[in-house]
């Protein structure tokens, strides 16, 4: 018998739905609860049309669950190039207003789209489908829990479209990162205790005795950001068929809280997760184990006791206490030692095989991530330190530091990542063409330059102009000006954003035409071996 | 149990504890035999591709 459960279960979800829509207080809530049903609809049709009587098919004859995985690597990639695609949205309404159309694409809604469309949609889909992937092949264990898989995959899709049309309904708890509303965040919350629980089932019945370091990094990723998730959003509902919420904390202690929040967001999302990424496919593209085991011990643990103590350094000169944001900054400064200590893990795993480097774009993507996540935990640190976050906060210098973390390092590991899994997870040969992911890897680095260069120039432009006093101890400049003295810095960053993006757009028409079995007719790299990739065994 | 007394065992007996288990783990790297364990769980990605044994197909 298959899809019994599950279709009653979307079917019973898209009835209860309905009545809420009903019985909704506000039109937010209403139409929100309409969309939802009217998803869990369709998706109850399809789900009919494939119930069946007959016995289960008979299990993938690896042994591993790649089914889910499969499904996780298209929508990864799909969502990348939405994500990519907000982003110049967003870029060129900075830079010409007129493309704003209110009130449902205003800035206000856009920014917070395309922010969980990479961080949530693209990031979260990843980090869950390349842990799927991990977590099995170095256990030697089938994912734990059957359909939970499926469960987790489709429960997380369906969380980020709750989050998106909410963002354009104007449902918003305005809670940096963590926009979504009360409701949105305990489906959230099931699905990611269901997500422990099948990460932490298969690490159980694990065959291999050791549990490796990249699955240290996702299960911390899992579980810290449960512990996040939970407190920061830690409401009151106006109304239970309602969209609005009030938050339990106030005042300082509530900038406290989204920071602590926000800033390890960053550090167990887009790193401890990517960095169990890293330490998994780096070694398998390169052919090589990690350059020291224990040097990747050493990261995890200091890495995990220090980063949760580092949100303070976002309210530096406010209201916060003076040793709360002393301790924020000293945090953040000692995370330069095991940040760089994974770098140069990462980087030595090359060791001996520097020519890689020259005839594997594969790797060469999985090199510049490292070296980007080496570079913005150096920059990191840097603005940290209240002297220089005095000229940096609230400029676009932080915008730029953070794309260049998120650009460089989470959207390059996870390209390197899906390079690597495509080929193996639809037995193919390799990819339908090197020479293209060549081209993604320069337009890709080319764009990051680009964006990081020119927001350090319009960000230290904006600081320097904000505090600029003349002889009697007036401003200078008023704000009007300062916004005036960044649109060329705003039309440059968004064309980086579109070069990242016509890379990403290359890498989805390469990945897509891998899938159908395609071999692209072109020269082989040079001083490659003329199939790159060795064929699954 | 107020924020000060909460606070006075953060920054005492809990930030020891924390650094205690910190120093257990660098300790436990340079223990005999330690080198040789990591490499050989160094090697666990690189020889995963051969899998799982009889019961774990069938489920």
């Amino acid at each position: 018998m298959r899809n019994i459960t599950s279709t009653i279960v979307v079917g019973a979800g898209t009835f209860i739905t309905l009545l809420l829509a009903a019985f909704a207080q506000d039109s937010a809530f209403q139409i929100h609860m309409s969309i939802i049903a009217l998803t869990l609809g369709l998706a109850t049709i399809i789900l009919l049309r494939r119930v069946g009587f007959t016995p289960a098919e008979p299990v993938d004859p690896t042994g591993y669950m790649d089914d889910p995985i499969r499904v996780g690597a298209i929508l990864t990639m799909f969502w990348g190039v939405i994500g990519f695609t907000q982003g110049v949205v967003i870029a060129s309404q900075l830079a010409w207003p007129e493309f704003m159309w209110e009130p449902w694409f205003s800035f206000g809604r856009m920014r917070p789209l395309h922010t969980s469309a990479v961080i949530f949609a693209f990031g979260g889909t990843a980090l869950i489908t390349t842990s799927m992937y991990v977590v099995q092949r170095t256990c030697r264990a089938r994912l734990f829990g059957g359909g939970l898989a499926w469960f987790v995959m489709w429960g997380y899709q369906f969380f980020i479209l709750l989050a998106a049309t909410g963002y354009l309904l104007g449902i918003t708890q305005s809670r940096e990162y963590a926009e979504p509303e009360w409701y949105v965040d305990i489906w959230l919350t099931i699905v990611w205790v269901a997500y422990l629980v099948m990460f932490m089932g298969t690490l159980f019945k694990r065959k291999e005795p050791h549990i490796y370091v990249a699955n240290w990094f996702y299960l911390a990723f899992i579980i810290t950001i449960a512990m996040l998730h939970v407190v920061n959003n830690l409401a009151w509902p106006v109304s239970f068929l309602g969209s609005k919420s009030y938050s339990l904390f106030a005042g300082v202690q509530d900038a406290l809280t989204q920071w602590w929040y926000g800033h390890n967001a960053v550090g167990f999302f887009l790193t401890a997760g990517f960095l169990g990424m890293m330490y998994y496919f780096m070694p398998k593209q390169a052919q090589r184990p990690v350059y020291s085991y224990r040097l990747s011990i050493i990261h995890f643990w200091s890495l995990i006791f220090l980063y949760i103590w580092a949100g303070p350094h976002h309210l530096l000169y406010t209201a916060l206490p003076d040793w709360a944001q002393t301790l924020g900054m000293a945090f953040s400064i000692m995370l330069w030692m095991p940040s760089w200590g994974g770098m140069i893990n990462g980087l030595m795993t090359l060791s001996g095989a520097w020519d890689k480097m020259r005839t594997d774009p594969i790797i060469r993507m999985m090199v510049i991530a490292v070296a980007f996540y080496g570079m913005s935990t150096f920059e990191g640190p840097v603005m940290a330190i209240k002297a220089v976050n005095g000229l940096s906060h609230y400029t676009d210098w932080t915008i730029g530091h953070v794309h260049s973390g998120a650009l460089g390092w989470v959207g390059m590991i996870t390209f390197g990542a899906l390079y690597y899994m495509v080929p193996r997870l639809w037995n193919r040969e390799g990819l339908y063409s090197m020479r293209m992911v060549n081209w993604h890897f320069w337009l890709a680095t080319l764009g990051i330059v680009v964006y990081a260069a020119v927001m350090w120039v319009s960000g230290i432009t904006q600081g320097l102009m904000w505090r600029e006093y003349d002889a009697q101890g007036f401003l200078v400049y008023s704000f009007a000006e300062t916004v005036a003295a960044m649109k060329p810095y705003y039309i440059l960053r968004m064309i980086g954003g579109l070069l990242y993006l016509i890379g990403g757009c290359i890498m989805a028409y390469n990945i897509w035409m891998t899938i159908l079995g395609k071999s692209r007719n072109e020269r082989p790299i040079p001083g490659s071996a003329s199939a790159n990739i060795q064929p699954a065994e | 149990m107020d924020y000060g007394i909460f606070r006075e065992f953060a920054d005492s007996w809990g930030l020891l504890y924390l650094v205690i288990v910190w120093l257990g783990v660098l300790f436990s790297l340079f223990l005999p035999g330690a080198k040789k364990r990591a490499i050989d769980a160094a090697g666990i990605p690189l020889r995963d591709e051969t899998l799982l044994d009889e019961d774990n197909k069938n489920e």
